[in-house]
């Protein structure tokens, strides 16, 4: 709670379920409850996001610890309180996804037509999820909202998805799952031997060595397959596919992001022994998912497969940065996560653009666009190379600071790593001249339309936040800066502290 | 002797008589007026059963305690809802007969005294009383070969698992010298232990009230007899009864053979482990959707012996939280099927649901929430009956048994939510009739428990935690 008193994660979180209920009870013909639902939907996101910007504007980035904290009683006697709170780790998660919610609202605004009122019912429920899971200080409520997120994506795949939505909304559905029960026994066992299930609490609770290592791999398979990491990352270019383009951008803008967030609130902090230990493992499989989906990205026939693709390579270099441990590796894995977050929304976003006109996604059936819409043209180049780095793009804070982290490790690390961002260079501009460039050939391109007034409403912010992102990247990293600095500090003074009680002990 | 400690069952039993006078002597029709003379005896008796004093009589036979409590007003609200959704039901079959509710109500007090007993034969005959007007129920549409076969099965069935159980009480009789749980437990406690014939003869104990909540190995007759029977029978069959045998289970098991626990919880372990697997993974083949929900009740039964084999007062308090949770989605579930009701003949099929997002979103939201709760996906309350179950099995170490059950509990989502998308994504297959206000009533009613339990899990842990209490002493 801030000095006033006044719970503003609670109402962040909370408010979009407010704007579900008004949805649930707009009567009348399809029409007007279509026409009303959108607006509702979109002003409650609009006003939440509003809202959010009070979390930017009082945060105080000099505090490493959880700020806005409101607690209540929920089940005291087990140890178990409903709990909120942000540090500079979580803050500008919630601000991204209270910010992607509108921009996917008004994506839909044309394209979805059917059972509108409940497309947007499940958009809202999404947002509360996500900014919950942000938030959550209480374990068991985290992973009530963490799970909680299944329904609405299940639903958005499933219902107003592509030909192939059933088996990608099950595989999505039940990849997720898996991982997740797991994370619930760890949980469960956290909370079995420590009595609580409050997060700060444990950030300072030194678990058994032994039980760190059984701790982390269940960890592990709910947060590898949320981000997800190679090999397990096989349900992402399905789900991508299939989704509606907002689905997608939620998907890819933060849902992915829950794994890393994961990684960095959970396992590095609370089992540092044993993310030390197989940190090596974490780099390999990170060094393969960047390598190994770049190269599968080159070969894609499908755009949003081929962006699904190099959203695993991306994420393979956050889990590379993560378990670098030092303050370079993590804000680097942070800026990345973030940056990500807006780049690959607006990509999809970008091949939604031309979907919505052609109904295709196959890259053979476009060329020579640049012709008929230069806008758009301008628009994908921009994101196509902050995906890849370019310098004064978001993406490239990230990925240098990624790279300096890994090299402090491990030089071999750092060049693997490199690779697969040529990798990336490769198969983005390839995609760009096939789909742009070139000569417009085909007969059904000639008459495509440039982005329409609602679209450039859409990537406006996007456009901006990159290039802000890329410019001036301090007013971002310094909100973490603080968090960050003290985590990896910790982290080795636990170690330290660990390898004391070795020596003692032998 | 405290007779008034029986004063709910003593009622109930008068009233199911006298609606049955009232129901002969009727000339005309009688059969809604007896069914809402039945809801008030059962309301009657919950507000007895809150205000009855703590304490056994009738020479040790009977005990009253938080635990009996607890289990006899879940059993009361479970048949009180199945009862509520039989009324248009049976009139639409053309079985709106005043025994039935005369019937419900024995039942009801057989469940009763089981909840109560405190000597192996009141629990017997308590189970006997049960189960007797239970089969009758069962095969009440008469007419009905199906449900004549489901009832008949039941009956053979269940007539070989009271005799195991009566063998088993026998041997336990012969080899400890007692009925009584308090003599059962201070002789077991003593130091030689338990000789052999005495765990033969709780292993079949186990085994015939394992049969009744048909856990595997002796879940045979479920899917069945659910598929067979009436909808609100299988409705009422699936909660109340469960909740009585389960309450049974874990006295029995709790008091007098407590002192044998590391006898017998590895079969508990194996029952449970073997239900869980059953039911996640024989449901998935399912196309009739109250064949399915007896598979999934076989799994649920798997997750709450869990609990049991736990041991602990936390895994006893979470069996009884997961049997709140149980009887009110399980209910309303049960709600959603009786009304899938087309052109005016009852349909069944899990297709017959295709496309009901659009024809009728509101049953379509309520039955997708028992969905997802059913398959524990948290805010909904049946992540909270799983999350109280594993913490037991956690804190006892029993990690095989938390991972093949959160493992199960993946495989056992792929067929709720397949139904999901049934409702949701595929075709509609044309509207159902409109439904009743009272199907409407039970499923919101469970619908809104469902959703909401996380806002007030307080009172019901804290319930649960007194009568979980009584049982460890």
């Amino acid at each position: 709670m801030n000095a006033a008193g006044f719970p503003i994660l609670s109402l962040v979180t909370f408010l979009p379920l407010v704007g579900g209920a008004v949805i649930m009870s707009i009567r009348g013909d399809e029409e007007v409850v279509a026409s009303n639902a959108r607006w509702t939907a979109l002003w409650t996101s609009l006003i939440v996001f509003g809202l959010s910007l009070v979390l930017w504007a009082d945060f105080n980035p000099g505090d490493p610890g959880f700020q806005f904290v409101e607690s209540a009683s929920w089940m005291p006697e087990y140890g178990l309180g409903y709990k909120m709170g942000v540090d500079g780790i979580s803050v500008l998660f919630v601000l991204l996804s209270t910010a992607l919610t509108p921009i996917c609202i008004l994506a839909s605004w044309e394209v979805i037509k059917r059972q509108v009122r409940e497309y947007m019912l499940a958009f809202l429920i999404l947002e509360t999820m996500m900014v919950g899971t942000f938030c959550a200080l209480d374990f068991v409520v985290f992973y009530m909202f963490f799970e909680g997120v299944l329904i609405p994506m299940y639903l958005i795949i499933g219902i107003w998805g592509g030909p192939r939505r059933i088996y990608s909304a099950f595989k999505f559905f039940l990849f997720t799952f898996a991982g997740s029960v797991l994370l619930l026994i760890a949980i469960l066992a956290i909370w079995a031997h420590t009595g609580t299930a409050d997060i700060p609490t444990l950030l300072h609770t030194r678990l058994p060595v032994v039980m760190q290592g059984w701790l982390f791999f269940a960890f592990l398979a709910s947060f590898a397959i949320k981000l997800p990491m190679w090999p397990v990352h096989t349900w992402l270019p399905d789900a991508h596919v299939e989704a509606p383009t907002a689905g997608s951008v939620i998907l890819a803008g933060v849902l992915l992001k829950m794994g890393a967030y994961g990684f960095l609130r959970f396992s590095v902090p609370m089992l540092p022994a044993a993310s030390a230990a197989f940190a090596p493992l974490m780099f390999a499989l990170g060094v393969i998912a960047v390598i190994y989906t770049s190269y599968v990205a080159l070969a894609q026939q499908d755009m949003k497969k081929l962006i699904a693709y190099s959203s695993v390579a991306h994420m393979g270099l956050v889990t590379i940065g993560v378990f670098t441990f030092n303050i370079q590796g993590i804000q680097g894995a942070l800026f990345q996560m973030l940056s990500h977050g807006i780049v690959s929304a607006a990509l999809f976003l970008c091949v939604g653009v031309i979907y919505d006109r052609m109904h295709t996604r196959e890259i053979a059936r476009y060329g020579g666009l640049v012709e008929r819409m230069p806008m758009y043209a301008v628009v994908f180049m921009l994101f196509s190379l902050a995906s890849v780095g370019l310098p004064g793009t978001s993406g490239f804070v990230g990925e240098i600071l990624v790279m300096i982290g890994a090299m402090q490790v491990n030089f071999w690390l750092a060049l693997l790593g490199g690779v697969g961002m040529i990798l990336g260079v490769a198969y983005m501009l390839y995609l760009y001249r096939r789909v742009i460039f070139g000569a417009l050939t085909k007969i059904e391109l000639k008459n495509i339309l440039d982005l329409s007034p609602r679209e450039v409403a859409v990537f406006a912010p996007l456009v901006l936040l990159t290039l802000w992102m890329g410019i001036y990247p301090q007013s971002f990293s310094s909100f973490w800066a603080a968090s960050v600095a003290q985590m990896v500090q910790q982290h080795t003074a636990m170690l330290h502290h660990a390898a004391l009680i070795a020596v003692a002990s032998r | 002797m405290n007779w008034s400690l029986a004063l709910p069952e003593i009622v109930l039993s008068i009233a199911a008589m006298a609606i049955l006078i009232f129901g002969v002597l009727m000339r005309r029709d009688s059969s809604f007026a007896c069914n809402m003379l039945a809801l008030g005896a059962l309301l009657l008796a919950a507000f007895l059963v809150l205000a009855a004093p703590t304490g056994s009589a009738y020479g040790g036979l009977f005990v009253v305690d938080a635990f009996s409590r607890f289990a006899k007003l879940l059993v009361l609200a479970g048949s009180a809802l199945a009862l509520m959704l039989s009324l248009d039901y049976n009139r639409h079959e053309g079985m709106a007969r005043f025994e039935f509710p005369v019937l419900i109500l024995f039942v009801v007090v057989g469940m009763m005294v089981m909840v109560s007993a405190a000597n192996l034969m009141t629990l017997y005959l308590g189970l006997e009383l049960h189960s007797l007007a239970l089969y009758v129920v069962t095969a009440f549409n008469r007419d009905s070969l199906r449900s004549s076969e489901a009832g008949l099965k039941y009956f053979v069935l269940g007539a070989l698992a009271s005799g195991l159980l009566l063998y088993g009480i026998s041997l336990v009789y012969g080899f400890s010298g007692s009925t009584s749980f308090s003599a059962l437990a201070g002789a077991l406690g003593a130091p030689q232990g338990a000789s052999i014939g005495l765990v033969v003869g709780v292993v079949f104990v186990i085994a015939g009230l394992v049969f009744k909540v048909s856990a595997v190995p002796f879940h045979m007759w479920t899917p069945d007899v659910y598929e067979g029977a009436p909808t609100p029978v299988t409705a009422f069959l699936s909660t109340a009864p469960k909740v009585a045998a389960m309450a049974l289970i874990l006295r029995t098991m709790a008091t007098p053979f407590g002192h044998l626990a590391d006898n017998w919880r590895l079969l508990i372990e194996l029952i449970s482990i073997a239900s869980m697997i059953l039911g996640a993974v024989a449901a998935i083949g399912q196309t009739n959707i109250k064949r399915l929900m007896a598979y999934s009740s076989i799994g649920h039964m798997g997750y709450v012996l869990v609990g049991l084999a736990a041991g602990s007062a936390i895994g006893l308090r979470g069996v009884l939280i997961y049997l709140v949770v149980y009887v009110f989605m399980n209910l309303g579930t049960f709600a959603c099927i009786i009304a899938m009701r087309r052109q005016g003949k009852q349909v069944e099929q899990i297709a017959d649901l295709a496309g009901l997002g659009r024809t009728d979103p509101g049953l379509a939201l309520v039955l997708a929430i028992f969905m997802f709760s059913m398959a524990g996906i948290p805010p909904l309350s049946g992540f909270f009956g799983k999350l109280y179950i594993f913490l037991a099995a956690v804190q006892a170490g029993m990690w095989v048994l938390a991972v093949i059950g959160v493992l199960t509990s993946v495989v056992g989502a792929y067929y709720y939510i397949r139904i999901v998308k049934v409702m949701y994504i595929d075709e509609p297959a044309g509207a159902f009739d409109p439904r009743p206000a009272m199907l409407s009533l039970v499923a919101a009613g469970t619908g809104l428990f469902t959703t909401f339990f996380f806002l007030f899990p307080g009172p019901f842990v804290g319930a649960a935690q007194a009568a979980a209490q009584v049982l460890l002493g």
